[in-house]
């Protein structure tokens, strides 16, 4: 299993967040224990997703060690994520299988963003045939949302034929975070990861 | 798929592997997860298509426990703010969504169609997520908003909210409670809730209370795609067949009269805003009004101009108050986790 300490930020500013939460782990090379930890943590992959590891998904905030034990913290991706219960468990056995006793807790701030998927799981995405998502909306600051009466317009391509003549299904796919599309060149249909 | 050869017993993955920060007594746990090393496989490993993944030990854990969904999260409730009047709060924001939830939550197998069976479904979880955190948040406030439960009693504190309180302890609006319509009631209902709960979650992201900042700004981005879906839907069955005119209008009539109450300010909400924790329904009345105005001159079709359901004495769904809907909707909700109140599931 291969796992990878955070490196450098791939994408979009939305990122730095949680990277500046990775910085306080050490640089696996080291060897040290805590880099170990981060190590083992973000090699469990979503429940939903399991081409994606949850460091990949952007929802693992960090880990730190507490009174002999291990303490793991994830997002959750939507209010309702049904996985995240699932994410706590394996993280807890794959951390107790490597000898180490661990606890999860969830950070609900700052609210997770499709923008902190990496680079990586980006590509793991679209090497299993879903759509990555785009540069997550920005509210103005302060200001009312806007009403968004017309077809959602994203500039996508088909993730197996490659072709951008896309239709939108639905903004609501089978797990929260995925809208549905049909490529029109090749026929399939498939997910987008949305923007939020 | 391969399996490596082991004659040794199958590692046991229940209870005694559950966080130890948060331990659970044997017997928690409803089944034994599927054994991965065993040489038939399981009904999992369809699931499991990927071949990095297959044969994963630390991925057996598909049985989950009750967790705290606030575990981890700091909450203490600010010194000068009263921390009854801060789970009231969570309890209207949270039954809102409870109560939307379960309504939408029975469109499931029942949609138009296959799209939006998922869409409504989708909606109905993040709502439901959203409660979850707002029940758990009004509990932690006030432990003593919990109903009381058997000792041994499983069930935490937000379920035991949901599931053990009388219509007239829920504070959502009536809106939110009227049993479902046809397509277009749903639509109709969504959009003005959705308008109402997105101004007034957008608002929340700068309450002095750090949890439900937090669980406000997570929400806007969720409301933000139910709000864009049953106003696009408004438009399109407005401006569609004469049937789905028809009924968009005849939904728009029916429920004009509740949608005043949203608006509303109760006693609770306004002290809450004065503390700068909540926020005063009435504050968002013009923004509602100018998206709903969009909505409506997008769909042609004209602002109702009826008059408010008026409440009982002065009381609406905020005190309680509620239609006999929400009793009858209750009752089918709570029946499984009554009858069995230190059932471990």
């Amino acid at each position: 299993m291969t796992a990878t300490a955070p490196s450098s930020p791939s994408t979009g500013s939305g990122q730095a967040r949680i990277w500046d939460l990775a910085s306080s782990v050490p640089d696996p090379s080291t060897g040290s224990g805590q880099a170990r930890i981060w190590d083992l943590a973000s090699s469990v992959p979503d429940p939903e997703m399991p081409m994606l590891t949850l460091a990949d998904l952007g929802v693992l905030r960090g880990v730190r060690e507490h009174d002999g034990q291990v303490v793991v913290t994830i997002t959750p991706t939507y209010s309702g994520c049904p996985a995240l219960a699932t994410m706590r468990d394996d993280l807890v056995h794959r951390l107790r299988d490597a000898g180490y006793a661990a606890r999860v807790e969830v950070a609900l701030s700052p609210a997770w963003s499709s923008d902190w998927i990496t680079e990586r799981g980006r590509r793991a995405l679209r090497d299993h045939g879903l759509s990555a998502p785009g540069p997550a909306p920005r509210a103005p600051a302060g200001g009312p949302v806007a009403l968004d009466l017309g077809p959602t317009r994203r500039r996508l391509s088909c993730p197996r034929c490659e072709a951008a003549d896309v239709a939108l299904v639905s903004e609501f796919g089978p797990t929260a975070c995925t809208a549905i599309y049909r490529c029109r060149s090749c026929l399939e249909p498939f997910e987008h990861v949305k923007e939020i | 798929m391969s399996t490596p050869p082991d004659s040794s017993p199958p590692p046991l993955r229940s209870s005694d592997e559950q966080s130890v920060g948060d331990p659970v007594p044997d017997g928690l746990m409803s089944h034994s997860a599927p054994d991965p090393s065993r040489v038939e496989g399981s009904v999992y490993d369809g699931l499991l298509e990927h071949h990095d993944v297959v044969g994963d030990d630390a991925r057996w854990a598909f049985g989950t426990a009750f967790e705290d969904p606030l575990a981890g999260v700091d909450t203490t409730v600010p010194d000068d703010v009263d921390a009854s009047a801060l789970a009231a709060y969570c309890l209207m924001l949270g039954d809102d969504a409870l109560v939307l939830s379960h309504r939408l939550s029975e469109w499931c197998s029942r949609a138009p169609d296959l799209e939006d069976d998922i869409a409504l479904a989708n909606i109905a979880l993040d709502l439901l997520g959203q409660a979850r955190l707002l029940l758990a948040r009004a509990a932690a406030a006030d432990p003593s908003v919990v109903p009381p439960l058997p000792e041994g009693s499983p069930v935490p504190a937000e379920d035991a909210l949901a599931f053990f309180r009388d219509a007239g302890e829920l504070r959502n609006v009536r809106l939110a409670e009227v049993a479902n319509g046809d397509f277009a009631h749903t639509v109709v209902r969504l959009l003005v809730l959705a308008t109402v709960r997105l101004a007034v979650l957008g608002r929340l992201v700068g309450s002095r209370d750090p949890v439900l900042a937090a669980i406000a700004a997570k929400g806007v981005k969720e409301v933000t795609y139910h709000r864009d879906y049953a106003g696009r839907w408004f438009v399109t069955l407005a401006q569609g067949t004469e049937e789905s005119r028809r009924r968009l209008l005849a939904a728009v009539a029916e429920l004009w009269p509740l949608c005043e109450e949203p608006l509303q300010v109760h006693e609770t909400e306004r002290a809450m805003a004065r503390a700068g924790v909540g926020v005063d329904p009435g504050e968002v009345r013009d923004e509602v009004d100018a998206v709903l105005g969009q909505v409506l001159a997008a769909g042609g079709v004209d602002r109702p101009d009826v008059a408010a359901l008026a409440g009982v004495g002065g009381r609406t769904g905020r005190h309680g108050l509620h239609t006999e809907a929400l009793s009858r909707m209750l009752a089918e909700m709570q029946v499984v986790a009554r009858a069995h109140p230190t059932g471990r599931w």
